[in-house]
């Protein structure tokens, strides 16, 4: 007896909804595996890790403010995603979209400068996100060079670049040598949603990213293009589509959305530009995004869960001394989980009489 | 016995050696792999797995032959847990991949955590009287670790494998059209599964190799890209083991010249000169597969498409 794979005539919508939730559930039974390993009270650890968030406001707000960047860059690697296009460096443009905003919060500081300031760098964010995803699509459409490889590597040097400025000309002569630039103005700070709290403007910005999501994949050309590319190439050639133009058209999107996301967090919850902006958002927004089946709606639930197990994964460190690379641990194989149960949508396991060679083979 | 004192370039070309090394490693498995159809991205989480469980292993035991043998496992499992998804339940690869450098990473550190700050004893380089002793060339030939010499002669291996076995031509025909393959009774799955198991234990090889005689103790993110800049390689050598050396050395040549200009200054910020192997890998991507069209390359048909057996 051996399994093997057999494709189901149709999709199955009843996997398609249990995926996620099948994999959430292994993963949580993997962990308390790992937590038992290291000598930890599964259980407990994974109440602080997945429960005590939820019943404390303070953590609470933080969870909104984490899962708003995870939100904005999976919604664009999404698109990417379904058009067949392998963006990785959202990690970078996120880094470029905050680099490229802070250079005017930079320039105005302390000018008195108005409340344009504001609006303007978001603008310049998403442009600066949008132009450095360019490079990997070009290279991709021009050059036919794995666009996987180039937008990866470009998250080093946009590291280096960021680390180059704040320890440089964009340092603050009165910040004690620290690697930071001097506080943004008022004006060009993204204001705070809730009075007394840390959830800010970007919250609602991230809202809109996903209406607007929804509304180009369900309703437009454009979006009908994207899943046509992305799912039936051949058909997608018939029919006229242009593959590298919308390669083109889904990296700036993703790049936009991740720059924008990234100047939010300087110019919101951080408050400045410095290095260590962000925990590897870029690359959790990849899990965020197949988490979600690359849906509107199902990225915005999973960009709060995964905000979850950041929050989690603090809470935890601190009480329970657990490592925090264990947030790192959780977020690989959950992503291993997702990827195994979406085959079951598109296959059925079945248990299959003989043995390991295929069963055509010579008697 | 003391050694005669070292030139800048005779130091320049060991350090390169020394930087090369650990790529040519990863890349060598990684061209297995993809030979054999399979596009696996998670060469840098198996890497840094295996610089952390090398180290684990050496520092357990003193010896660079454990803590080599415990980075090959390292990346053999995580490769081993590869090819269950994607090969098994044939799930996307790039996916899978980036999952592996995401798991491997985190586990690494996990691992590696107790261990920051700690030393072993380096591997032991070779030393043969007279011929080490040779001016210039004596230590650059003669003078160099195990897993030095391993990598050419692994390089070597899988040249005679590739082209000169019937295996070897298994795989290339599984990697270029596996329909074919299997209408014509070869387990294109148990080939490819093999493949994989092979390039994680090289990449495990390659991440072990940094702790073992790159630089005596584990840091968290050691790697560094390494296993990105190895995918890299891959593609620059064309799928032909023989350019591999060449751009393996290439490569290592950036990143030691890079640091040496960071040393002597010349007012460069010493950012943009951290940047330049990674600047550097897109240039070559770039410039080869431009030119994918004239030159001589054995780009695998079927890479990174699942293969699914009919009954």
């Amino acid at each position: 007896m051996r399994l093997a794979l057999e494709p189901r005539a149709e999709r199955s919508a009843a996997a398609a909804i249990a995926s996620p939730l099948i994999a959430i559930a292994l993963t949580l039974a993997t962990m308390a595996l790992l937590f038992a390993l290291i000598g930890k009270s599964p259980f407990a650890a994974l109440w602080v890790y997945f429960i005590d968030p939820l019943t404390d406001p303070y953590s609470l707000q933080e969870i909104a403010v984490k899962a708003t960047p995870l939100v904005m860059i999976a919604l664009g690697l999404s698109l990417c995603y379904l058009a067949n296009v392998w963006n990785i460096g959202a990690e970078g443009q996120f880094l470029i979209g905050a680099v490229a905003g802070s250079w005017l919060a930079v320039k105005t500081n302390g000018t008195g400068a108005g409340h344009w300031v504001m609006p303007a760098m978001l603008a310049l964010g998403a442009l600066g996100g949008a132009l450095y995803a360019l490079i990997p699509a070009i290279c991709k459409v021009k050059f036919g060079a794995s666009e996987i490889l180039t937008s990866l590597m470009l998250v080093y040097v946009a590291d280096f670049f960021l680390d180059y400025l704040v320890r440089g000309p964009w340092r603050d002569p009165k910040g004690y040598n620290f690697p930071t630039t001097p506080d943004f103005d008022p004006v060009a700070t993204v204001p705070i949603l809730i009075e007394g709290s840390r959830v800010h403007a970007g919250a609602l910005v991230a809202l809109l990213a996903v209406a607007a999501a929804m509304l180009v994949l369900g309703r437009t050309i454009k979006g009908f293009e994207i899943k046509v590319v992305g799912s039936a190439p051949k058909a997608a050639r018939f029919a006229g589509f242009d593959a590298g133009q919308l390669t083109i058209l889904t990296f700036l999107v993703s790049g936009a959305l991740a720059g924008l996301s990234g100047i939010i967090e300087v110019a919101g919850p951080v408050g400045n530009l410095r290095p260590n902006i962000s925990p590897g958002y870029g690359f959790t927004a990849i899990i965020v995004a197949f988490l979600g089946r690359v849906n509107p709606i199902g990225i915005l639930i999973a960009g709060l869960f995964l905000a979850l197990t950041f929050i989690g994964g603090e809470q935890a460190q601190i009480s329970m001394r657990i490592p925090l690379d264990l947030t790192k641990v959780f977020q690989g194989i959950l992503l291993f989980y997702v990827l195994a149960c979406d085959s079951l949508i598109l296959y059925r396991l079945r248990l299959m009489p003989g043995h390991g060679k295929a069963a055509h083979g010579t008697p | 016995m003391a050694r005669q004192p070292m030139g800048l370039l005779e130091a320049i070309i060991l350090a390169v050696l020394a930087a090369s090394t650990p790529l040519l490693l990863a890349a060598a498995g990684e061209l297995v792999v993809e030979r054999a159809g399979v596009l696996n991205l998670g060469v840098e989480g198996m890497m840094i797995m295996g610089a952390a469980c090398a180290f684990a292993g050496a520092y357990a035991t003193g010896s660079t032959l454990v803590g080599a043998l415990c980075g090959m496992l390292a990346g053999a499992v995580l490769s081993a847990i590869f090819a269950v998804l994607t090969l098994g339940l044939a799930v996307n690869q790039v996916a899978t991949g980036l999952a592996l450098t995401i798991l491997g990473i985190g586990l690494s550190g996990l691992i590696g955590a107790g261990f920051v700050g700690e030393k072993i004893v380096p591997a032991p380089q070779l030393y043969l009287p007279f011929l080490t002793d040779l001016p210039f060339v004596g230590r650059i030939l003669f003078g160099q670790d195990a897993l030095d010499y391993f990598s050419l002669a692994l390089i070597a291996a899988i040249r005679w494998f590739i082209y000169r076995t019937r295996t070897g031509l298994v795989l290339r025909a599984v990697g270029d059209n596996h329909s074919s393959a299997h209408a014509l009774g070869y387990p294109v799955l148990t080939i490819r599964t093999f493949a994989v198991l092979f390039g994680g234990a090289c990449a495990g090889l390659g991440g072990a190799y940094l702790p073992l005689a790159y630089t005596p103790f584990f840091i968290p993110g050691m790697t560094a890209g390494r296993g990105w800049i190895a995918l890299a390689l891959v593609v620059f050598a064309s799928w032909l083991p023989g350019r591999l050396v060449a751009g393996a050395y290439l490569f290592g040549a950036v990143t030691i010249l890079q640091l040496h200009a960071q040393g002597a200054g010349f007012g460069i910020p010493s950012q943009l000169m951290s940047s330049l192997p990674y600047l550097a890998t897109i240039v070559v991507l770039v410039v080869i597969s431009r030119a994918r069209g004239t030159m001589r390359s054995a780009s695998p048909a079927s890479l990174g498409l699942a293969f699914v057996p009919d009954r």
